[in-house]
């Protein structure tokens, strides 16, 4: 209650929590982007979703290593997470497209678990940050704080998720990959190599999570064991935005990032995670009562 | 023929194996001891300062003429099993290692929270473990016997944080009851211990708490946090979420341009926050078990300064305290094997609650619950890219900069 007036005496930190749930809202949004694409082209529920976004910032920081800006970091993320989605599609995940949902989640689960303890092994369990050498806007007198990296990571995210529409909308393989969403049999039957669209669904997500590992890595920062937050937020963001509908991925992103600051603020820092999985029972409670409304509409 | 021939070879065979009995008795005295550490996993970066620690003990031990115990000379050596850093593993290995591998010493894991699964095993079995990682208070309010701590407990980490604070509280123009704290600390039980020291201190100084935040275990943003230190103003910030805590505090503080006089910390070593952010962390005060400018020291290593040295000769890093108080776990060990004069649990246990020694790590006395009761905390400060001592004051290398210079005011 108390923290809930100190909104209303000072609504300047209104415009902070708001900023800061937009820029990490973005985020969320850009590693659901992929998720939404894996699940409803291949039926499958990527576990490992969080783990491909602590890639991309631990090869970001191989960037860094390499004396180079950890903003080329982002490309070079984005492209290294392409080649390893395609490899573990080659390897893993083409022997479950088909299969029960159950086993598809144990099979990403284990190379969830897999890239957890290589990474460990690689770089340790300490948390890591790079530094983007980009610089902090002051606002309201140094009361709003904005970091140019977050306000980069946003832009980023909407642009991304705009070439990924263009190219679902435009593109053959992006056709070929609506098609096979659709009804995965016609469009073999209709000569469309559904697996290399499979392939590439799987490589374009990993490459969507590597880039936005590299904006965390440089907005926040990372460790081997971070995934899970990340892999639990993207399925929330589809599940309310539905599958194949990015426009509301974004949307449901933003919100949800928007959402969990005002809960960390006003609940406590303690809260912030609980107040997502409650949302999502919420979110899946209602979801069944306005089906179950529709079904008898029907009848 | 052939059957004296048989009897022939089993005697000689017969003859070596006695032999080789009585060689590996008069030479061959080890006294292993038993350790499930953090090698992979969440905690496996302390995990190995910790293997490391004891290693080098264990080596500058041998190295020197291992330990004298009723007329013999023995080497010490340890058995390693990995507990992957999850509690129900470590327990499980504890219990190997005194069952199946016949241990009948332990040294700790790291980690509260791996030392409690651990610790009613040891205590089951009545074989003594000196652990040095895991502070938790609750680890000595269970009444166990076996298990003795050679750190400070984790309710003492911040303790010294708020009365430096209060010490300082004039040149904020107060008193210590006008002042205020914010606590951002960490949703488990080593943290939540760090808490209620702290706050029994601003009790005792009638100091208010304005922000009572509990940190989740994946921490990597803690901006609505620090947007609320920054419209409620305290006096005091004090942060503790292991390394992670650390180093997102002193990112986002200078991120946010949050200006508290105190800020407080754990673990700003193992996340090191000085040569990971550079200006950004300077003024933070840090709380730390050890540190190489202490002056303690003993027959073994020498002095505090003298381990640092050696510790990075051997493994290329300056020593974390969790090395050094790893380290020095080993050497309260050996003093009480000495002192027992036998290599029986029971006896070592009484000679290691007997312990009243001074090491490089700094004087271990045991009181009834076996956590160590004579080595204070220390507090750094982080002055011109650098960690000074600032507290307790019998330590100190120079005095505390309170209040922290403003934002604006720096360069």
């Amino acid at each position: 209650m108390q923290n809930l007036q100190l909104l209303f005496q000072a609504p300047v930190f209104n415009v902070q929590l708001f900023l800061d749930g937009l820029f990490i809202g973005a985020i969320f949004a850009l590693a659901a982007f992929g998720m939404a694409l894996v699940w409803g082209v291949m039926n499958i529920i990527n576990v490992a979703q969080g783990e491909f976004v602590m890639l991309g910032g631990f090869i970001t920081l191989l960037v860094v290593q390499a004396g180079l800006s950890p903003l080329l970091g982002i490309p070079a993320a984005a492209l290294a997470l392409f080649v390893l989605g395609w490899l573990l599609y080659r390897l893993v995940i083409w022997r479950i497209v088909d299969g029960d949902m159950f086993i598809s989640l144990l099979a990403t689960f284990g190379i969830s678990i897999m890239m957890q303890q290589l990474m460990n092994e690689i770089f340790g369990a300490d948390v890591r940050t790079a530094e983007s050498g980009l610089g902090v806007w002051y606002l309201f007198d140094g009361m709003v704080t904005v970091t140019q990296i977050k306000v980069a990571a946003f832009a980023l995210s909407i642009v991304i998720g705009l070439l990924l529409w263009l190219f679902l909308k435009n593109a053959r393989l992006g056709q070929a990959i609506r098609a096979t969403a659709q009804n995965a049999r016609a469009a073999r039957i209709l000569g469309v190599d559904t697996d290399r669209v499979y392939a590439a669904t799987y490589a374009i997500n990993a490459a969507l999570c590597g880039a936005a590992g590299a904006l965390v890595v440089m907005a926040w920062s990372i460790h081997p064991y971070m995934g899970l937050p990340y892999t639990l937020r993207s399925f929330m963001i589809v599940i309310i935005a539905g599958l194949g509908n990015l426009a509301g991925v974004i949307a449901a992103g933003l919100g949800l990032g928007v959402a969990e600051q005002f809960a960390g603020f006003l609940l406590g820092a303690e809260f912030q995670l609980a107040f997502v999985f409650l949302l999502l029972v919420a979110v899946l409670v209602g979801r069944q009562i306005s089906l179950a409304r529709k079904r008898q509409y029907l009848k | 023929m052939l059957h004296r021939r048989q009897i022939l070879m089993a005697s000689v065979a017969a003859a070596a194996l006695l032999l080789a009995g009585a060689t590996a008795q008069a030479e061959d005295c080890t006294i292993t001891l038993g350790a499930a550490v953090s090698l992979t996993g969440k905690y496996s970066t302390n995990g190995k300062h910790t293997k490391n620690g004891y290693d080098l003990a264990i080596k500058v031990i041998n190295d020197k003429g291992g330990v004298k115990v009723g007329g013999k000379t023995c080497k010490l050596a340890v058995k390693y099993y990995d507990d992957e850093s999850t509690p129900a593993r470590g327990a499980a290995l504890a219990e190997r290692l005194i069952q199946q591998d016949g241990v009948k010493f332990m040294l700790g894991p790291y980690s509260s929270g791996l030392t409690k699964a651990i610790a009613p095993i040891t205590e089951k079995f009545k074989v003594p473990m000196v652990e040095a990682n895991g502070a938790s208070r609750s680890l000595f309010t269970k009444g166990y016997k076996y298990l003795f701590a050679v750190l400070s407990t984790s309710e003492q980490y911040l303790q010294s944080a708020i009365a430096l604070a209060a010490e300082n509280a004039d040149k904020m123009g107060k008193k210590p009851n006008q002042m205020t704290v914010a606590l951002a600390i960490e949703n488990d039980p080593f943290s939540q211990d760090i808490r209620a020291g702290v706050m029994d201190d601003a009790k005792k100084y009638g100091m208010k708490i304005v922000i009572d935040d509990k940190l989740p275990k994946e921490l990597n943003d803690m901006s609505t946090t620090l947007t609320k230190v920054k419209a409620l103003k305290p006096d005091i910030l004090i942060v503790s979420g292991h390394a992670k805590g650390a180093a997102t505090a002193v990112r986002q503080i200078a991120e946010m341009r949050v200006d508290v006089p105190v800020v407080a910390m754990t673990h700003c070593d193992s996340a090191k926050i000085i040569k990971k952010f550079g200006d950004k962390a300077e003024y933070t005060l840090c709380a730390s078990q050890w540190a190489p400018t202490l002056k303690y020291a003993d027959d073994y290593f020498g002095s505090a300064a003298d381990f640092a040295k050696l510790f990075e000769k051997t493994y290329g890093y300056a020593p974390p305290y969790q090395a050094a108080e790893s380290a020095a776990a080993v050497l309260v060990y050996k003093a009480a094997f000495e002192r027992a004069g036998a290599l029986d649990p029971a006896r070592v246990r009484d000679a290691l609650a007997a312990t009243d020694m001074m090491t490089f790590y700094g004087r271990v006395k045991f009181d009834e619950t076996g956590k160590n009761v004579a080595k204070p905390m220390v507090l750094y400060q982080v002055l011109k890219g650098k960690y000074v001592v600032v507290a307790p004051s019998k330590w100190a290398e120079a005095k505390a900069v309170i209040p922290r210079p403003k934002w604006s005011e720096r360069k």
